[in-house]
């Protein structure tokens, strides 16, 4: 299974998450520049943390005029695996590919510190090796972590069961309806704050994100045949 | 030689007539001496080269003769004092690079970018080395947090850190903030970056190879920060507002990919030197780097990117925009360096050449409009040995009781006031605001007694802290000195590391006011005792005079910024209790020493007297036996007794561990004394029942002594003091009270 890890102007998730596929799931990853025109070989595609092109306008609004943001919605139509995490999220939205938009933290401040999730569907591509209510573990770090949609949106997310992560702990950030994360309607498109790359490792603090990762090449194995890892 | 100047610009008549060069900062006799060295009058824009290059901030003309004490050769010491930052090899072909440097004054004035581009500025020295940076620490002071000026510049302060740590994607893992009127109108404000590098990959900054061409590479030029070195030379005043240009704007973004391509460059192997343009802009890192190769270097500066119309050699060469290097390559690399930065959508620019006659030639619309030997800028200033005089604040301190305060009565209640003084209590505020985690390398978080980051593919870690009481520096700066290094060991050893070599940042007053250089000069004296002692060189550093307000001279604050290797990830070790049932052991002595505490300062309102007193023999045994007993796996926690003494550290292990303790200490001394004193070369431990007897049996062994206090249990911190209960309550209320302060008064 092939993975791509994006590089914008600014990115700085994205070594992290490509030691995390490395040493997650051992998978060949490569890192792709913002400049990019070919996605085709790649089975899943990762818009990691920073601050594309200094987010200094709306964060992740430059970024979706990248010229690899295209194949990233190509990507996405064919069914290929897509996260973006804490700005990569911010990408996301931006672009279109998930709905809603980003608004700067209730407290205006960046907020860095462990945050409490709790699972709220485990049938995305993402999400597989999880159990739906389950608590996990995984740091957040952002200043424009709060997520809005209007209610008709929330509505449609709750109804087609789209919301992947809630904050089961205090909602750090104040986004609606303590949402930390939702998928497309197919589900291979993922958008979360929280950074599961960040937690793969006991010496980090905890190893809650690591089954995001075995999650997706479990998905990509069903799906091409071969068994599955634990 | 053109003496054609800018029709605002005085000609060099004018400056030596009406004395012009005085307003910036150059004497009557570094004047003649200039005069000299040029044979003839310097124009506008050479004097102005003039003086930033012979300002304290990059000639070090006050402190030189202090900073020779300083040791700085080890036997792990690869690069020291003298390069844009210091590199101590810890094996595998790895090596630490890391400083510490001051943006105090810009803070002062204009926090959020004064702060952030401090911390852009340290970021550039490790990069410029060749340095992956991985870690920045910030040391902090500020008034008292009840003033609204302070939590001002405050909130700003830390926000700056933020804005350009987080953006650059390097981890702010750790630090400290001290609050006292001390600092009030002038912050201290000391960023630290700590880089991974490949021995192989070191960097210098040199202009080797005549005729070899010289990149510029960054963002334009602007008039930001003209003269920046030069104010932050002088004390503050009422007019420092005026000088709010000086205060330069950071784009972190921009460093984020001038860093990416640097290091691209770098990792080619294709750089013959490179240098960040730091203080003095233009003017520092060429005339540097081509004093370091014995050359000459000729600017073209018509070629200088410019941000502005009509700007001239005087501001171009002064201007301390940011985010900007300096690079010399072989010819035939051009094309290939180009490459790389437009890969990442920078501008590079030729505007140069290294030369054979040691002269720094500036070339202005076909002009040269200066041209000066590069040796009389970088070597030739004057170093000025100040008088210095003992205060009189120090004699009446000697006869000053501190055991004269009449007994607290409610020790529980000094407990709670001390967890709520801002300087002891959770920086959690200040920390959550920082993103310590990017990088996936941070072992340990912000709060424990050191930060940890692990070194990729390696077992090893890097311990690292900064560290510093001002106030025992002030009672008595040759003892606070010594204090400032070994409490830096402490924590790093306390974390699990071996102590490797430090870097320091000397925030001072004036050194014009002779009580002022006698800090400097017995802090120095202090720092150097103990550097030798712990085996810990001085590898660079800083150095920030003239920090004075309208009271006067600041607390003298040697900050030491120390880094350790923890040679194997196991031996990682943190401040919390561990476990239920573990036994609790205080390592050390205690005696009433009042002088300079917290208690001090919170319970009874004073600063006075002589701080703790510490024999450095003592400490270096009693580190050596804890490192040993953590490498030989039989500690749970370790935490060094500080600010606040026994009873605060208590309370910190079961905050941060979440458990609670039962304590008895028997002892000679008031209730108070035993657990406020701040005695040094103190450590708790503790360790599981069935290592304990090991544990304290390998101590006792080492010489250290060492003292079975209690137990980790349930969910309450009770201390006893000859059998009387002196503390008892939640950690759940301590954990509060403590966690809450800095948020509360901050609203």
């Amino acid at each position: 299974m092939n993975f791509a890890v994006l590089v914008f102007p600014g990115s700085n998730c994205d070594i992290d998450c490509y030691k995390a596929v490395e040493q997650t799931i051992g998978q060949p990853v490569d890192y792709v520049f913002h400049t990019a025109t070919d996605l085709s070989r790649y089975d899943a595609i990762i818009i990691p943390g920073g601050f594309s092109y200094g987010d200094y306008l709306r964060s992740g609004a430059i970024a979706r005029f990248a010229p690899v943001m295209s194949e990233v919605q190509k990507a996405a139509e064919a069914g290929k695996y897509v996260i973006g995490i804490c700005n990569g999220f911010q990408i996301l939205l931006e672009s279109g590919l998930l709905p809603g938009a980003m608004r700067r933290n209730e407290s205006l401040k960046f907020r860095c510190q462990r945050a409490m999730l709790r699972v709220e569907n485990n049938t995305t591509a993402f999400t597989r090796d999880y159990a739906v209510g389950e608590l996990i573990d995984i740091p957040i770090a952002h200043g424009e972590g709060n997520y809005y949609c209007d209610e008709e949106t929330l509505a449609k997310l709750k109804a087609e069961n789209r919301i992947v992560f809630r904050y089961a702990g205090e909602n750090p950030n104040g986004s609606v309806d303590d949402i930390a994360g939702i998928c497309n309607e197919q589900g291979n498109v993922v958008g979360m704050m929280p950074h599961p790359e960040r937690a793969i490792h006991k010496l980090l603090g905890s190893e809650d994100g690591k089954r995001m990762f075995t999650s997706v090449l479990n998905a990509w194995r069903e799906k091409h045949g071969a068994a599955s890892v634990r | 030689m053109a003496q054609q100047v800018s029709a605002k610009e005085p000609t060099a008549q004018q400056i030596a007539e009406q004395k012009i060069y005085r307003q910036m900062g150059v004497t009557d006799d570094e004047y003649a001496l200039i005069c000299g060295f040029l044979g003839r009058k310097p124009n506008y824009t050479e004097i102005g080269v003039f003086s930033v290059m012979w300002s304290e901030h990059c000639s070090y003309k006050n402190s030189k003769p202090v900073l020779r004490k300083f040791p700085t050769k080890g036997p792990r010491v690869l690069v020291g004092p003298g390069e844009g930052a210091g590199v101590v090899d810890i094996g595998d072909n790895l090596a630490v690079c890391f400083k510490i440097e001051s943006h105090n004054h810009p803070s002062a004035i204009e926090p959020y970018q004064g702060a952030a581009t401090g911390v852009g500025g340290i970021i550039r020295d490790i990069f410029s080395m060749g340095a992956r940076p991985v870690a920045l620490l910030n040391s902090l002071r500020f008034g008292k947090l009840t003033n609204e000026r302070v939590k001002y510049l405050f909130e700003n302060v830390v926000a700056g850190i933020a804005g350009y740590g987080n953006c650059v994607g390097i981890p702010t893992v750790g630090g400290e903030v001290m609050f006292d009127e001390s600092y009030e109108g002038n912050p201290l404000v000391n960023a630290m970056c700590v880089g991974i590098i490949e021995h192989d990959k070191i960097q210098k900054g040199v202009a080797q190879g005549i005729g070899n061409p010289v990149f510029y590479v960054g963002p334009a030029t602007g008039r930001d920060g003209i003269h920046g070195a030069t104010f932050a030379s002088e004390e503050l005043t009422e007019e420092s507002e005026a000088k709010r240009p000086a205060v330069q704007v950071g784009d972190p973004f921009m460093e984020k990919l001038v860093m990416e391509a640097c290091l691209e460059l770098i990792n080619a192997g294709i750089v013959v030197g490179i240098q960040d343009m730091g203080a003095a802009g233009l003017t520092c890192s060429s005339s540097e780097m081509a004093s370091k190769a014995g050359n000459g270097m000729e600017l073209n500066l018509d070629l200088v990117p410019q941000r502005e119309t009509g700007m001239t050699a005087y501001e171009m060469m002064l201007s301390e925009s940011q985010e900007r290097m300096l690079f010399v390559v072989e010819p035939d690399k051009e094309e290939q360096a180009k490459a790389i930065f437009e890969r990442w959508g920078l501008p590079c620019v030729k505007v140069g050449r290294v030369t054979d006659d040691g002269r720094l030639r500036l070339i202005k619309d076909g002009e040269v409009v200066g041209d000066i030997p590069v040796r009389a800028l970088v070597d030739e200033c004057p170093v000025y040995h100040k008088p210095s005089r003992i205060p009189e604040y120090y004699v009446k301190n000697a006869s000053v009781d501190t055991t004269r305060y009449p007994e607290v009565a409610d020790v529980q209640d000094a407990l709670l006031r001390l967890l709520a003084s801002p300087s002891i209590a959770s920086k959690e505020w200040v920390y959550s605001q920082y993103d310590y985690m990017v990088r996936t390398s941070t072992a340990v978080w912000p709060g424990s007694d050191a930060a940890v980051v692990m070194v990729p593919g390696t077992r090893k870690a890097i311990a690292m802290t900064t560290d510093c009481n001002g106030r025992y520096v002030y009672l008595d700066p040759e003892v606070g000195g010594k204090i400032a290094l070994a409490e830096a060991a402490r924590n790093v050893v306390c974390s699990g590391a071996e102590p490797l070599a430090i870097t320091d940042n000397l925030n001072f007053g004036s050194p014009e006011k002779p009580e002022v250089f006698w800090q400097l000069e017995k802090a120095v004296d202090g720092i150097s005792e103990a550097c030798e002692k712990f085996g810990t060189p001085v590898i660079g550093g800083n150095v920030s005079l003239y920090n004075e307000n309208s009271k006067g001279a600041i607390y003298p604050t040697p900050v030491i910024g120390m880094v350790g290797l923890v040679h194997d990830l196991d031996h990682i070790t943190t401040q919390g209790f561990k476990a239920e049932g573990d036994v609790i052991f205080l390592l050390g002595e205690t005696k009433a020493e009042l002088g300079g505490s917290e208690f001090q300062y919170v319970i009874h309102g004073v600063t006075e007297g002589r701080p703790p007193m510490i024999d450095l023999d003592v400490e270096k045994r009693m580190q050596d036996a804890v490192l040993d007993a953590i490498q030989s796996g039989l500690v749970a926690s370790a935490h060094d007794l500080s600010d606040g003494g026994l009873a605060v550290a208590l309370a910190e292990s079961c905050i941060s561990g979440g458990l609670g303790a039962e304590v008895e200490i028997a002892t000679e001394l008031r209730a108070d004394f035993a657990l406020f004193s701040e005695s040094q070369s103190r450590v708790i431990l503790s360790a599981k029942p069935d290592k304990a007897d090991e544990l304290e049996r390998k101590v006792r062994e080492a010489g250290v002594p060492v003292t079975r206090i209690g137990t980790v249990r349930g969910n309450d911190l009770k201390i006893g003091v000859n059998g009387r209960q002196a503390v008892d309550a939640p950690v759940k209320q301590l954990a509060q009270v403590w966690k809450d302060a800095i948020p509360c008064l901050m609203k």
